[in-house]
């Protein structure tokens, strides 16, 4: 009950906030979230107590066809559930600093959108989590393309749409490929699971292989990145978290509840492909990144290397992997919000991201400059902060399978120190010029945004046992991984 | 019976209202006798009447479950179009010919005889012609009327050849008869073979499918519009309910003749019609091929018929019915408003114009491309479940391929109702309308969740 009230609840205001023209949207909506969040911890609660009970929702919903309206907590769902849970509040909180055109259909997308996402990250039905990835889709593209800024946003929107649809439909035959060989047809998980398990080598190399170019794309993985720069340069700065932050975490979320479990020969034998380009895309992704002249993008790029990270170490299939891919993106959700936050708060106060025109911030405005220091060392995870738990623990994973994997892996730790402390000295460091000379003083709401969002990734970095033995707990009991 | 013949007294009373110069009662009547109809559709539930005992019609479940849906849509047609025929002094004669087509609509889906059937779709299709060709100063009317009316014959002509043959090859019109000759026959003769793959032509034809469907472009265009949506709906509806009854259970036993027959047609539709979409500028003309393309899915409801399964093709026409319902009659109001542009263009800032009409429009676009949380995805998925159970996994990625395509126009109608327009005018409709329009809109999310209400039907 627990759980179906942590999807209903943000769906029903959202649509109640794009029905009702009030005054007071952003703040409905921040309420709305803040009560999703500690619904959540109350469900991480009971879990940890054992009490099972409340989490698990199961009804018929197709019963003739075996489609369940089936929706269950375990350590990963909460892992991602909490993940969703502290990042909405924090994005709609941070949205503050600007005044959106008709915010009580903007803020009623948001949430209906969140309410989505928690319902991919729940549900334990194949067909229910391929309808929950697809939903999702339509709120954050009509935040693109009506809030979005730039002359091609229609393009760009059309053409992001249009890759994640035909990704997706993937995932679909893939699934419904397996659906024919459960006995009774069922579209529970455990029941794809076993018979994903008992298709031949080939078949699950080809099951494997559509529901990658799902996830793939969503992510985005190289060479199924190509909307993905644009769309996040076009998206309004909530949008654009919303997508960094959230969004692709659902794909790589289905990798570790869909792909490794139901085919894991499928993963072992064709995964190497996968996990080929996922770290070719690293490499690719880090050196444009290392030549982008504009903040936005360069944010854009990286999330990309990252992301090729973190589905290297789930398809590497161990323990040390999916555990670390489970962090990580908890720390690259929190420090995508972070990091668009820094480009809401020089966007509007420059008019441009051009890294080139900024320069001796820091002068102007120390707090910011340091702040902002503190989310450059989590996403070069540098020890202490959350991205260092996370992808020690994915190099750990990859070199387990394959050292040289781990080796060219490791190269986004070392590219990003590259491109991200270029990318900080050239905005913040060295003598201010005429357009950042007068870069006024952070407002308490941007300083309160960043606090938290440092603290999250300090506090996550100093202690990270309790999400790592969420994690943990489940990750062992998921088929298909090798210790 | 009683379905049969309330629909066509309703015809006639309302023909005879305008003789007795009592206009007003006409929609009253048109409207009571629909709802009656499908009064008597739950009434008779379970009951399988066959009238007169001579073995023509059978009022089965199946029978009575089609004529609800059509009767449903029609009944939503009726009560939305009234702008259009409000005005217009033939009214009683437009309505009275929609009626009598509604006549053969329920002929057609509870016929147990060839003859019955063949009645059933000239009924359907006379007052068709007529109503295509009923905007009389239009050039492009006329012209939809003429060439339904020719090719239209042409098809009935060819299906009539079929029936012969296959009276031919096994004796009877009688369903029930064909169905124990052919089933004796090990394989069937060449005599039968040819009639099935004739009345599975003219059947191509009526329904629009590739490579029979070049009349419905333009056919569809030149039409008024309201009468266009009817024909998108309720007779493409009609005549795939037909051909499963035909195709399921008669000649379900030779599947293996016919099957890959039909799922090449099938993926001919799909890929011809949405490729030829994609560049439509059009948007009357666009939705005409997006029409043809659902039929590249409904025939994949045809395909896998031997499952004996007619849920999903009625989930399919209910669903893509009122969809497509709700397109054309949005597009009827805003064409309406602006001296009858159709193209892109004329829905550029409808967000702002009309809201209602603009978000019925937007789900309804995304229905039938096939988005969740709308029905129009449980719909298509039910089908490419279906034909991938019965083993054609080619033509589900050519569904998908195709899905993509369609994705793309349909995002294009919506990116132009997004788009800002400066100085425009609002386009009014009446309350009424505008709680049709809801109810419609409410339809299209609610009918994904009460998709369970199909597993209680049969």
């Amino acid at each position: 009950m627990l759980t179906i009230l942590l999807i209903i609840l943000p769906v029903l205001c959202g649509a109640a906030l794009v029905l009702l023209k009030t005054k007071t949207a952003r703040m409905f909506a921040l309420g709305t979230s803040l009560v999703q969040l500690l619904l959540t911890l109350a469900a991480v609660y009971l879990w940890k107590t054992g009490n099972n009970a409340l989490v698990v929702f199961d009804k018929g919903w197709l019963g003739s066809m075996g489609v369940h309206c089936a929706f269950s907590l375990d350590g990963i769902s909460l892992v991602m559930a909490l993940l969703s849970a502290i990042i909405t509040p924090l994005i709609i909180y941070a949205s503050f600093n600007k005044s959106y055109k008709n915010p009580h259909i903007f803020y009623g997308l948001i949430l209906m959108m969140s309410g989505a996402m928690m319902g991919a990250f729940t549900a334990t039905d194949g067909l229910v989590f391929y309808i929950f990835y697809e939903v999702a889709l339509i709120p954050i593209y009509f935040i693109s393309m009506i809030w979005g800024s730039g002359n091609n946003k229609v393009k760009v929107t059309l053409k992001f749409f249009l890759y994640t649809i035909f990704g997706s439909l993937f995932m679909l035959v893939a699934l419904l490929y397996v659906y024919q060989h459960t006995y009774p047809h069922s579209f529970q998980l455990s029941a794809l699971y076993e018979a994903g398990r008992s298709l031949s080598g080939l078949e699950q190399g080809l099951v494997f292989a559509g529901l990658f170019i799902a996830f793939a794309v969503k992510m985005p993985v190289f060479p199924f990145h190509t909307w993905q720069p644009s769309t996040y340069d076009v998206s309004p700065t909530p949008g654009t978290m919303l997508l960094a932050a959230i969004m692709l975490k659902m794909a790589t979320y289905g990798l570790v509840r869909l792909a490794v479990p139901m085919v894991p020969d499928g993963v072992t034998e064709y995964g190497t492909w996968a996990m080929v380009l996922s770290i070719a895309g690293i490499v690719y992704a880090s050196c444009v990144a290392i030549v982008q002249k504009r903040y936005k993008l360069l944010i854009a790029y990286s999330s990309i290397a990252h992301v090729g990270l973190i589905s290297a170490g789930i398809l590497a299939s161990n323990e040390q992997g999916i555990v670390g891919a489970l962090f990580e993106m908890v720390s690259h959700g929190i420090l995508a919000v972070g990091m668009f936050f820094i480009y809401d708060i020089v966007e509007t106060r420059l008019k441009s991201d051009e890294m080139a025109r900024m320069g001796g911030i820091r002068e102007a405005n120390p707090l910011f400059a340091s702040l902002f220091l503190v989310l450059v060392m989590g996403s070069i995870a540098l020890p202490f902060t959350s991205g260092f738990v996370g992808e020690f623990l994915l190099l750990q994973g990859l070199a387990i399978q394959n050292i040289y994997f781990a080796v060219f892996g490791g190269l986004t730790v070392i590219l990003s120190a590259v491109y991200l402390l270029r990318a900080f000295q050239t905005m913040m460091l060295g003598k201010s010029n005429i357009h950042t000379a007068g870069f006024s003083p952070l407002t308490t709401h941007e300083k309160t945004v960043l606090i938290i969002v440092v603290l999250l990734v300090i506090g996550l970095g100093l202690y990270p046992s309790p999400l790592l033995d969420l994690a943990n707990s489940s990750v062992q009991t998921l088929p298909g991984i090798s210790y | 019976m009683k379905e049969l013949l309330i629909v066509s007294l309703a015809g006639i009373a309302v023909l005879a209202a305008d003789v007795i110069k009592f206009r007003k009662a006409v929609l009253p009547i048109a409207v009571a006798s629909l709802f009656s109809l499908i009064f008597f559709c739950i009434v008779d539930w379970g009951r399988n009447e066959n009238p007169m005992d001579n073995n023509m019609l059978l009022f089965d479940n199946f029978a009575l479950g089609f004529t609800a849906i059509l009767t449903f849509i029609s009944l939503c047609w009726f009560l939305i179009t009234t702008e259009y025929f409000g005005n217009d002094a033939r009214r009683t004669d437009l309505y009275a010919l929609t009626l009598f087509s509604i006549c053969g609509a329920v002929l057609m889906v509870s016929y147990t005889n060839l003859v019955m059937l063949f009645l059933g779709i000239e009924i359907l299709s006379i007052p068709l012609y007529v109503l295509a060709a009923s905007k009389k100063g239009d050039r492009l009317s006329n012209e939809a009327g003429f060439k339904y009316f020719f090719l239209g014959s042409l098809a009935s002509a060819i299906l009539l050849f079929g029936i012969a043959m296959v009276y031919g090859a096994t004796g009877s019109f009688d369903l029930g008869i064909i169905s124990t000759a052919s089933t004796a026959m090990s394989s069937p003769t060449p005599l039968l073979n040819a009639g099935i793959v004739m009345i599975f032509a003219g059947f191509a034809f009526k329904v629009s499918a590739a490579p029979f469907h070049f009349w419905a472009p333009d056919v569809y265009q030149g039409s008024p519009t309201p009468v266009t949506a009817f024909m998108a709906t309720v007779v493409k509806g009609a005549a795939f309910a037909a051909m499963f009854r035909l195709f399921s259970g008669t000649f379900g036993s030779f599947i293996e003749t016919y099957g890959d027959v039909i799922a090449i047609i099938s993926a001919l539709t799909l890929i011809i019609a949405n490729i030829v979409a994609a560049v439509q500028t059009n948007v009357k003309r666009l939705l005409a091929y997006s029409s043809i393309s659902h039929a590249g899915f409904m025939l994949g409801a045809i395909l896998s018929a031997q499952n004996g399964d007619p849920k999903i093709l009625l989930y399919y026409i209910l669903t893509y019915g009122i969809a497509s319902l709700t397109s054309f009659i949005v597009l009827y109001h805003v064409s309406a408003y602006q001296q009858g542009a159709e193209d892109f263009n004329a829905f550029k800032g409808l967000v702002k114009r009309n809201p209602v009409l603009a978000g019925a429009m937007t789900l309804a676009v995304l229905s039938m491309a096939g988005i969740p949380p709308l029905s129009g995805f449980l719909a298509k998925y039910f089908v490419i479940s279906s034909v991938l159970q019965s083993g054609y996994l080619w033509l589900v990625i050519i569904m998908i391929l195709t899905s993509v395509v369609g994705a793309y126009y349909y995002l294009r109608i919506i990116i132009a109702m997004f788009t800002p327009l400066e100085n425009s005018g609002r386009i009014v409709v009446s309350d009424f309308q505008k709680y049709l329009f809801l109810l419609l809109s409410l339809l299209m999310v609610g009918l994904f969740f009460a998709a369970a209400i199909p597993d209680w039907l049969y």
